[in-house]
């Protein structure tokens, strides 16, 4: 056996390169998890040496992506922590129906499981036709993907399970058709979502919203980048709004919790004003 | 072992009885943090450290991302995350795809905590029917730390323990009776 494939200096110099030739900036994610990918993806692709990866990463482009991409990560899946979406259903969104319109920012929307799950809550209670949801991620594949609204029919087992904990009554089949091993979303769920790259690291806030929801994106982040994005947060969300994090997040530790209110016992928080 | 810094117990199916058993015998005053990851069922969260919390005078709590790794105390991985440990001596958490059916996977928190602990620490793999903390026990023994099973003759569920002494150099089989008197010593 040998030691790591790839050393902390190491990954060091990916990520500068990573700022200078893309402008991608990872270095305020935590090492550990990152460190990880970075290995998983070297051991995966047979890449023959460090000298070649690093080449590769900074002058092939498609590699590029497939880089960021594999080191990022994407795993999601429909009506996770299905006591969140109760929440959401029973207490956040009648309050928001209050409204003549309704944004709703999903940062670090990955493949798009939860921007689905969001507008069958919102069809359920009768409020999808006046609302949008702007579902955001830094990797334009993943986006591609979410804008089809196509999981694997597999999967459909474990999320109508979840969907039914979550508090729905329908018929969760209602909701796809199934094509070959896939399951593909109504159109009139994906009518309502926008879905577009935004980098929570160097973009800026581009809209005022009722509910922002960024579930498990912040645990990859250092302190420094989470108190950032928290702020990012709060300037894109208005008095009276809510941020919803997942179940391990917190703003407890941050600038801007002053000012917000945790409902109940998930991670979700009000904005006071 | 001198100045142990870390001490890590993986276990899968039969390892709950292990620890209910061992842990009331650690002397709540070792120098070091025990961190434990055991598979179970996505959604039983509190349960695991209310339980144990009920068997120790140590401190026992659910590690938490950022959190700084404090000695003396016992920390549970969360169900549904990979638990990792940074070259800082904090814990982050890691929504990533399973290892080995797993999430935490032992293999994760062993690996990423080798680097860091190198020498100074000491994983502990309990009975359990998968192969998860096999490779995180190879890992652990590349950084020069301590790799120690359970018997798998005392094992509920043999395979795990077999597997990694099939597979890894192990420096301890141990019989449950022996683990605490074991891990007292190592500070």
């Amino acid at each position: 056996m040998e030691l790591p494939l790839i050393s902390d200096e190491q990954v060091e110099i990916l990520l500068s390169d990573l700022l200078e030739h893309y402008g991608y900036d990872f270095t305020g994610y935590s090492r550990a998890s990152l460190k990880r990918r970075v290995i998983r993806l070297y051991s995966l692709d047979k890449i023959p040496g460090f000298a070649e990866f690093r080449y590769k990463i900074i002058n092939d482009n498609v590699y590029f992506k497939r880089f960021v991409e594999q080191i990022t990560v994407n795993v999601t899946e429909m009506f996770r922590d299905p006591a969140f979406f109760k929440t959401l259903r029973d207490v956040v969104l009648p309050r928001l129906g209050t409204y003549p319109f309704i944004r709703i920012w999903l940062a670090g929307c990955s493949t798009g499981e939860e921007a689905y799950s969001i507008a069958i809550l919102l069809k359920e209670l009768n409020l999808l036709h006046k609302s949008l949801i702007y579902a955001t991620d830094l990797n334009p594949s993943v986006l591609e993907k979410a804008g089809q609204g196509m999981f694997q029919l597999s999967y459909m087992k474990q999320y109508s399970e979840n969907y039914i904990l979550s508090g729905g009554k329908n018929d969760f089949s209602s909701y796809y058709t199934a094509k070959y091993s896939l399951a593909k979303f109504n159109d009139d769920l994906r009518g309502k979502m926008i879905f577009s790259t935004h980098n929570l690291v160097s973009d800026h806030s581009f809209n005022e919203f009722q509910l922002i929801l960024c579930r498990n994106v912040l645990i990859y982040f250092d302190r420094d980048l989470q108190h950032k994005v928290l702020e990012l947060f709060d300037d894109s969300l208005e008095d009276l709004g809510y941020l919803a994090l997942g179940t391990k997040e917190t703003i407890d530790f941050s600038r801007i919790s002053r000012k917000y209110k945790r409902l109940q016992s998930e991670k979700i928080w009000r904005k006071t004003n | 072992m001198e100045n142990c810094e870390a001490l890590i117990i993986g276990g899968s199916a039969g390892s709950l009885d292990v620890l209910l058993r061992v842990l009331p015998a650690i002397r709540p005053d070792i120098k070091f943090p025990v961190i434990i990851v055991i598979h179970r069922k996505h959604g039983a969260d509190s349960l695991l450290p209310e339980l144990l919390s009920g068997r120790t005078r140590m401190e026992v709590k659910e590690a938490e991302e950022k959190e700084e790794i404090v000695p003396g105390t016992v920390y549970v991985a969360p169900s549904d995350y990979h638990l990792l440990v940074e070259l800082n001596r904090t814990f982050s958490l890691d929504y990533s795809e399973k290892v080995n059916y797993s999430r935490p996977a032992i293999d994760v928190t062993f690996q990423t905590a080798a680097e860091v602990y190198k020498k100074k620490l000491v994983c502990l793999l309990l009975s359990g029917s998968n192969s998860d903390g096999v490779n995180g026990l190879k890992t652990v023994k590349e950084w020069g730390g301590m790799a120690i099973i359970q018997n798998p003759e005392t094992a509920q569920v043999a395979f795990m323990p077999q597997q990694a002494k099939q597979h890894v150099k192990i420096d301890q089989i141990l019989n449950i009776e022996d683990m605490a008197e074991f891990i007292n010593l190592l500070s």
